[in-house]
């Protein structure tokens, strides 16, 4: 297993060296410089300072030059310096995690704990009125667009009712309250974030965890555990279940780097701090360190999240646990 | 009343989002005490959904409409869940065609023996994994506290089918409805397999339907049997007699093809 786990991690490493490759040269291939913005300030900007800002920002070396820079420091774990306003571009990225890491995990942990009940009990009722009416629901829920449900949604809990916030993090007076306050000021704007990021993956999974649990129950040893006597409760709990859940390990691993992604479009219509609304920027701006920096971390996750979904799915599914060779 | 069990006009359908299509059509059969019976008939002739119906585990999608099915005198079919329940394991117990199928895969052989015996019997988990073991060296598995802690996949079809024997030896069987278990078994294995349930039969005492497309099978096994086509049972009688005067078409075809099988 430990063998297998360092040649999955050596494996990463050609991989990311492609991706590196490639999202730097696109990036560089978009039109737009991050001195743009400079000289379209200064429109009387002379040709010496032009260069000058150019060299400055290594942009008047060729291409792979730039990347061989680039991919020095980087080996070192040394994301440079934002091009937009000369910080670390670590530190953008670290200040930016908290916000977006708590919405995703708590939407996580929203859509998993309502969609599973609800596949489950769709699937062991299938073609009751619960099965209908949660196949609609779910159809409603996955067909609007979330942007628009966040605005109506803002529109009636944070206008009209004056319930929630209506954008950002915390409230102005945020610096003055208790602990306890502060924690509430959070809650209170997080609830639509949170609320609104689970819609679409709560009407996926739901839907996924109920047709494979079809599936499952329409399996040989399932019939088999009903002619055991087993009742229907532990036929479906101890027996459909577990081999229902099995498939959800990859989608969960799969969904690593989407905790820290991040979403442009929430995190805009939020006014969100969070790393979609800083990627977001970073493109505008052109700050090709910090968009490197974001491309990398987002590969790296992807793949750790693949490598943890293998190892965890050999963990909880025999058959991958000790091969398929029989006695 | 000596019949054990006693299936009268039963008839059963699949329902399909539109039609409904009949898979079993009026049938009659009866087992006596301590006899094996075989089914015979080709594939979809509704051998399997008539056996599942018999402890009422039929897939969602079939349904029986009418009929009656008296075990020991009462009627399998109006029984409430919770008192047929006592009976699925106990008395009227399933061995199936390809074992490993019909067994989970993320349960250990051992546990899921263990499991029934906890089903039917007040023991602790101590003793039903203790007796678990008993029950894999009564059906001839080699060095049964190492397969205990094997799952299905890593065994062979032949022990899968032996492990599904071990779980019907958990109590005292009445009734073993034996569908095709030597269906994608090698011939050897097929040979241990028949045997281990004929002496088990004859030490126990219960009663059997085996079903098979096999007619050389049950001629060796059976002394009666049913020959089903199409939701039908278009023959029975002693095996003797089937074999020296088959009526229906489709029973002299079974027998002439399996007379030039055995030629």
């Amino acid at each position: 297993m430990l063998n297998y786990i360092i040649r999955r991690l050596i494996g990463i490493i050609p991989l990311l060296f492609g991706i590196t490759i490639i999202s730097f040269a696109i990036i560089h291939l978009a039109p737009g410089e991050p001195t743009t913005q400079q000289e379209f300030m200064t429109p009387r900007i002379s040709s010496d300072t032009r260069a000058r800002l150019a060299r400055l920002y290594d942009l008047d070396k060729p291409l792979h030059i730039q990347y061989w820079h680039w991919l020095k420091r980087f080996i070192c774990l040394d994301f440079g310096r934002s091009l937009a306003d000369g910080r670390r571009v670590i530190d953008k990225i670290l200040e930016r995690i908290p916000v977006t890491l708590t919405i995703n995990i708590l939407a996580l942990v929203l859509i998993l704990s309502v969609s599973i009940p609800i596949g489950v009990i769709s699937a062991s009722k299938s073609g009751s009125l619960f099965d209908k009416t949660s196949t609609i629901l779910v159809f409603i829920g996955f067909a609007l667009p979330s942007f628009w449900i966040a605005l109506l949604l803002m529109q009636l809990f944070s206008v009209k009712l004056g319930w929630l916030p209506i954008s950002g993090i915390k409230s102005l007076d945020f610096e003055y309250l208790s602990w306890s306050g502060k924690l509430l000021d959070l809650i209170h704007h997080l609830i639509l974030p949170v609320f609104v990021s689970s819609i679409g993956g709560l009407a996926g999974f739901s839907r996924y965890i109920r047709q494979n649990m079809l599936e499952v129950l329409s399996q040989p040893y399932i019939t088999a555990a009903k002619a055991k006597g087993l009742s229907r409760h532990q036929v479906l709990y101890r027996h459909a279940f577990p081999n229902a859940l099995l498939p959800l390990v990859t989608i969960l691993g799969l969904s690593v780097p989407g905790l820290l992604g991040g979403s442009v479009i929430f995190e805009s219509i939020f006014a969100l701090p969070g790393i979609g609304e800083l990627f977001y920027r970073a493109v505008m701006m052109r700050d090709y360190n910090l968009i490197m920096a974001e491309v990398v971390l987002g590969a790296i996750l992807t793949m750790l999240g693949n490598l943890t979904a293998d190892i965890a799915y050999a963990y909880v599914d025999p058959r991958i646990r000790y091969g398929d060779g029989s006695r | 009343m000596n019949n054990l069990l006693e299936i009268k006009n039963l008839e059963i359908e699949f329902r399909g989002p539109k039609k409904r299509i009949p898979a079993v059509e009026g049938i009659s059969l009866a087992v006596r005490k301590n006899e094996i019976v075989g089914i015979v008939g080709e594939s979809g002739s509704g051998k399997t959904v008539t056996t599942l119906a018999i402890t009422r585990i039929l897939p969602s999608t079939a349904q029986v409409t009418r009929g009656e099915i008296f075990f020991e005198g009462n009627d399998l079919l109006k029984m409430p869940e919770e008192e047929l329940r006592h009976i699925r394991g106990t008395k009227i117990v399933y061995i199936f065609q390809e074992a490993t199928m019909y067994l989970n895969p993320l349960l250990t052989v051992g546990a899921q023996v263990a499991e029934t015996i906890l089903l039917h019997f007040r023991c602790s988990q101590k003793e039903a994994k203790h007796k678990a073991q008993e029950l894999l060296r009564k059906v001839c598995l080699p060095r049964p506290e190492e397969i205990m802690l094997d799952y299905p996949h890593q065994l062979s079809g032949g022990m899968n089918q032996r492990i599904m024997i071990a779980h019907v030896l958990c109590s005292t069987p009445q009734l073993l409805i034996a569908d095709e278990p030597t269906a994608n078994l090698d011939l050897d294995t097929e040979e241990e397999i028949l045997n281990l349930i004929f002496n088990l039969q004859k030490e126990l005492g219960f009663s059997c339907i085996f079903i098979s497309h096999n007619l050389g099978l049950i001629k060796r096994l059976c002394q009666r049997v049913y020959v089903m086509y199409r939701g039908k049972i278009v023959e029975e009688g002693a095996l003797s007699e089937i074999f020296a005067q088959p009526i229906h078409p489709h029973t002299q075809a079974l027998v002439n093809a399996h007379l030039r099988l055995t030629e």
